[in-house]
């Protein structure tokens, strides 16, 4: 079997997806470390992918006193800890569409690290296909990772950058509910008002909710055609533009992020992690309705 | 108020777990025992005044009454929502038997007792509204 087989999906960067089937022929491959990322914080010791570690997105991947990722040394001792040298091929894979995988590859991509891919259908998919499953943690040897410093400029968007797209005619794609999108609710459907003064959307924002890009029935990534019709002749987009990607968080808009920048391969495509709950709130930053 | 000694007794049981994999592991156990609502009770598609809102998990609720105390029942219709299915047995075993009215001293924030405050705001709002749900049917009955 050839080392990725998603070229037929027609993505940019065939390397960004593997299969269930690739990653159950690379299950004890030392060049793989395969990651699982959820938002259910039961699922991955209820039974995970053998040789599978858990990355929790809380406790792993944010700074718990500042509203920041972890740092340089931070990246390295988790990389350590799991098993994962700088040549090592990371594999994610998660609950909900692979929403959390995405947001976790997001935030290595901060660091750099050179191979990484998510699994096509998430933890679901293998599931449903009857693959086996595990309760048992993998025993990994420690590595000395040396992680980069973050780099937050090519992959990460603040604030202060989307003032200077939106001076500038770059794009924004909006993830969020189109209720969300249009003011009428300043949270998800059905939640309680977490606390955006303000409902509605940062100007010029087109709405393409972050679940389009998947097919509902098996869970994986739509091809490369389908995705274009979406984010192109829906959304207006061109492969050149500078785009931004928010939600309310930013952690839906990293599962667009990976559609653009690898499935499509936009060179151009910055996540907003502040999102809404920052711009919302922000003194002195219009928004449209 | 003092929770119902059932319930009480789940969560003294968990707080022995110091360590958060023991303690998850702890969960997961209980998550195992979940049952769906009997079709005798209710038979699929549920009615949508049973769902839980909010709660991507997809759980329903159904709240009555048995022998003079509360009879909980719940659907959790996405099979990854392991979660949302340990709290269901959590309620269910603390609160089942006991009057309606006790209902009412379950605190929402039990949910971060179970499960930590390391949760998404999504899976904890989903899961404090099946609190929320359950608290709702039995003050109706009380």
């Amino acid at each position: 079997m050839a080392l990725y087989d998603k070229a037929a999906g027609g993505y940019v960067n065939a390397e960004a997806v593997v299969s269930t089937d690739w990653v159950a022929e690379h299950l004890t491959d030392p060049a793989v470390r395969i990651v699982e990322s959820n938002e259910d914080p039961l699922l991955y010791s209820s039974g995970h992918v053998p040789g599978a570690v858990e990355v929790d997105w809380t406790r792993d991947l944010n700074d718990p006193l500042m509203r920041d990722y972890l740092n340089r040394d931070g990246f390295s001792a988790l990389m350590s800890r799991i098993g994962v040298a700088r040549d090592t091929h990371v594999v994610f894979y998660g609950d909900r569409n692979n929403w959390w995988a995405c947001y976790a590859l997001w935030v290595f991509s901060l660091f750099g690290h050179p191979r990484m891919s998510v699994m096509d259908g998430g933890r679901i998919k293998w599931s449903q296909e009857g693959r086996p499953m595990t309760q048992e943690r993998p025993v990994t040897l420690a590595t000395d990772y040396e992680a980069p410093e973050r780099d937050d400029r090519t992959e990460r968007a603040f604030r202060e950058d989307v003032l200077m797209l939106l001076a500038d005619r770059g794009r924004l794609i909006d993830v969020r509910s189109p209720g969300e999108f249009k003011g009428d609710l300043v949270h998800m459907p059905d939640f309680p008002n977490e606390g955006a003064l303000r409902g509605g959307h940062i100007p010029t924002a087109a709405n393409v909710p972050w679940a389009r890009a998947v097919d509902p029935e098996s869970g994986c990534f739509l091809p490369a055609e389908r995705l274009r019709e979406i984010y192109e002749q829906g959304a207006g987009l061109q492969s050149g533009d500078d785009v931004v990607t928010y939600c309310r968080i930013g952690e839906r808009s990293s599962h667009t992020w990976f559609v653009l920048r690898h499935l499509l391969g936009y060179p151009r495509v910055r996540n907003y992690d502040g999102s809404w709950t920052e711009w919302g709130n922000s003194v002195g930053v219009p928004i449209e309705r | 108020m003092a929770l119902p000694p059932r319930l009480a007794s789940t969560l003294e049981d968990l707080a022995f777990f110091t360590d958060r994999a023991e303690r998850v592991q702890a969960l997961v156990s209980v998550a195992e025992r979940f049952r769906p609502v009997p079709t005798e009770t209710a038979a699929p598609p549920y009615e949508e005044a049973h769902r839980v809102p909010g709660c991507e998990s997809e759980a329903f609720v159904w709240v009555g009454e048995e022998g003079g105390g509360l009879r909980l029942d719940f659907a959790v219709l996405n099979p990854q929502g392991l979660s949302a299915m340990a709290l269901a047995v959590v309620l269910k075993e603390g609160l089942e038997g006991e009057p309606a009215a006790r209902a009412q001293d379950v605190p929402d924030e039990i949910v971060f007792e179970l499960f930590g405050r390391e949760l998404s705001m999504g899976k904890s709002l989903g899961l404090m509204n099946m609190v929320r749900a359950v608290k709702s049917g039995a003050a109706r009955l009380a």
